[in-house]
């Protein structure tokens, strides 16, 4: 089954074309990875699936992007309740200046009045889902911002899994990790899966290989290919794939 | 003939020291005759009680009172408008035409001498309103002085807040306001006031617009339509008239010292803030 569905959807940043006709599908209850050269859209096409783009001056979107079979794009959508349910991992890990606990339970109180115990409980639920929960829970009240990068990021996916979203997004959540900190998100995310919906944006393509169950391959706003992953970086259709995962540009 | 670039080098930097130095000295300078003039007359009776015959002997319970209500007063007004339009500027409306001619005419108005300000709330408050020589009037006006300053610093804490955290904030559901509220807001505070502390400083040192709007009644106010004066008005008129010179540097001694506390506290607060933000 599909969680989102996208068609012939078209960006322009002014007047550059980033996104031209693309059409995908996103499984649920899959990693979906976007791969492809700098600036091609990746996060662009990443951004549109929650309506990020919106906050940029001069965007012009075209097209359809089914999340539920709903159009997210439909007049009067209301783009909060969707960001609920469809939410976004940063590249660099952007924790608030506040303390643990109140980084995770952020998204909680915004959307609902809850008692402190049952805030405690979703906050040592979710650290415990993402692993962080024995390092950190002596720690729950130190600035978040003073944790070590990978915990940062790790929180930060903490902070969005507290408010249970049908999709996460992520957009290069390892880039600014070392290798064994992205061992233990690529781990987390399999984890995750059972779970969620995950499209994720890499530069990695051992990343991609490794994780997903789809893959995109992505050139000068278009989608070149969309396939099974051991598809793609196996046997696939299109040369420019071909020579985009032998390392022969990009 | 050039001058070889290692000397022109340690003439700037003695140069500049020696400014810097000099600019110390005259403020430390400043900074001790008053109060060696002024402490002597303090003490707790000068304080807390009231002046008699015009400020000629008795203390300046009232000009303290008057200080502070007619500061408090005008931040009152000020910092709900001030704040509320930085983040008008900064939030909901783009970079533009309209922007730019409010953030133009903030800086106009910051630049005007404030006994225009005076001049303008005696003919709306004390005048056309009729509300007299009051704290009302007087508060009103002082906001009106201080209101750019609380804008333009305002809006730029508000701007500094990184976009990330707001970017973020959005992406987990939180709206626009919700996110100004819980995001922008706390973050920007430091700044916010910064600004507030400027204009207090400039409320509680100004003279002008004050006798225009305030008057500079002795007697201790009990409504928002008694007239009040304040610390500097009371040194101004004591120094002005020739009452008492003793009287008028315990009262600037008290003004300094209370000008110092307001930096140090100020200082003390932004510490804290930037500790625990970075
Ligand atoms: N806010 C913007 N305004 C104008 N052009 C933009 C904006 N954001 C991105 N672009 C352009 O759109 C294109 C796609 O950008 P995007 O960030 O989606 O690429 P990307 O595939 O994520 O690249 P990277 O791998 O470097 O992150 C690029 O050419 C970029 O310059
Ligand atoms: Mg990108």
């Amino acid at each position: 089954m599909n969680a989102i569905e996208v068609k012939n959807l078209s960006l322009h940043y002014g007047s550059f074309q980033a996104l031209k006709n693309v059409n995908v599908q996103f499984q649920e209850k899959m990693i979906t990875a976007l791969i492809g050269p700098s600036g091609c859209g990746k996060s662009t096409l990443l951004r549109c699936l929650n309506r990020m783009n919106d906050l940029i001056e001069g965007v012009k979107i075209t097209g359809v992007v089914n999340f539920r079979d709903i159009n997210i794009y439909a007049p009067g959508t209301d783009v909060v309740e969707l960001r609920r349910h469809v939410g976004m991992v940063f590249q660099r890990p952007n924790p608030f200046p506040l303390s643990v606990f109140d980084n995770v339970a952020y998204g909680l109180r915004v959307h609902q009045e809850m008692k402190k115990i049952q805030l405690s409980a979703i906050v040592e639920r979710s650290l415990q889902a993402t692993g962080l929960w024995d390092d950190l829970k002596d720690k729950l009240s130190e600035t978040a911002t003073e944790l070590p990068l990978y915990q940062q990021q790790l929180l930060c996916i903490t902070r969005l899994i507290a408010i249970e979203p049908k999709v996460i997004l992520m957009d290069e959540p390892c880039s600014a990790l070392d290798p064994i900190a992205t061992a233990k998100i690529e781990e987390l995310m399999l984890e995750l899966k059972k779970k969620y919906t995950i499209v994720i944006v890499t530069h990695n393509m051992q990343q991609a290989a490794r994780v997903s169950d789809y893959s995109g391959f992505m050139l000068m706003g278009e989608l070149i290919e969309f396939n099974k992953t051991g598809r793609i970086f196996t046997n696939p259709d299109d040369k420019r794939t071909q020579d985009y995962i032998t390392g022969r540009f990009g | 003939m050039r001058i070889d670039p290692k000397v022109s080098q340690r003439i700037m930097v003695t140069v500049l020291s020696l400014a810097t130095g000099l600019a110390l000295v005259i403020l430390f300078f400043i900074i001790i005759f008053i109060l060696s003039k002024g402490i002597p007359v303090l003490n707790w009776k000068f304080l807390s009680t009231f002046p008699s015959k015009m400020g000629k002997a008795g203390g300046i319970l009232p000009t303290i009172a008057g200080t502070f209500i007619l500061t408090l007063v005008a931040l009152v007004f000020a910092v709900p408008l001030g704040v509320g339009a930085a983040i008008y500027l900064a939030e909901y409306i783009r970079e533009g035409k309209t922007t730019k001619i409010v953030r133009f005419g903030a800086d106009c108005l910051a630049g005007i001498p404030s006994i225009i300000f005076g001049l303008f709330g005696f003919i709306l408050f004390v005048v056309i309103l009729k509300m007299g020589w009051s704290i009302l009037s007087g508060g009103l006006t002082l906001a009106f002085m201080v209101l750019p300053t609380i804008i333009r610093t305002s809006e730029e804490a508000v701007k500094s807040v990184p976009y990330s955290w707001r970017e973020v904030s959005l992406s987990l559901g939180a709206t626009k306001w919700e996110t100004i509220r819980k995001v922008v807001l706390p973050n920007a505070v430091p700044g916010i006031l910064t600004g507030i502390i400027l204009s207090v400083g400039r409320s509680i040192g100004e003279t002008a617009a004050i006798i225009f709007t305030a008057g500079s009644s002795l007697r201790l106010p009990t409504s928002l339509f008694d007239s009040v004066r304040t610390m500097s008005v009371h040194f101004y008129i004591l120094s002005r008239e020739g009452i008492s010179m003793k009287n008028a540097y315990g009262t600037a001694a008290v003004l300094v010292i209370l000008i110092l506390a307001i930096n140090l506290a100020a200082y003390w607060i932004l510490h804290r803030f930037t500790k625990r933000n970075t």
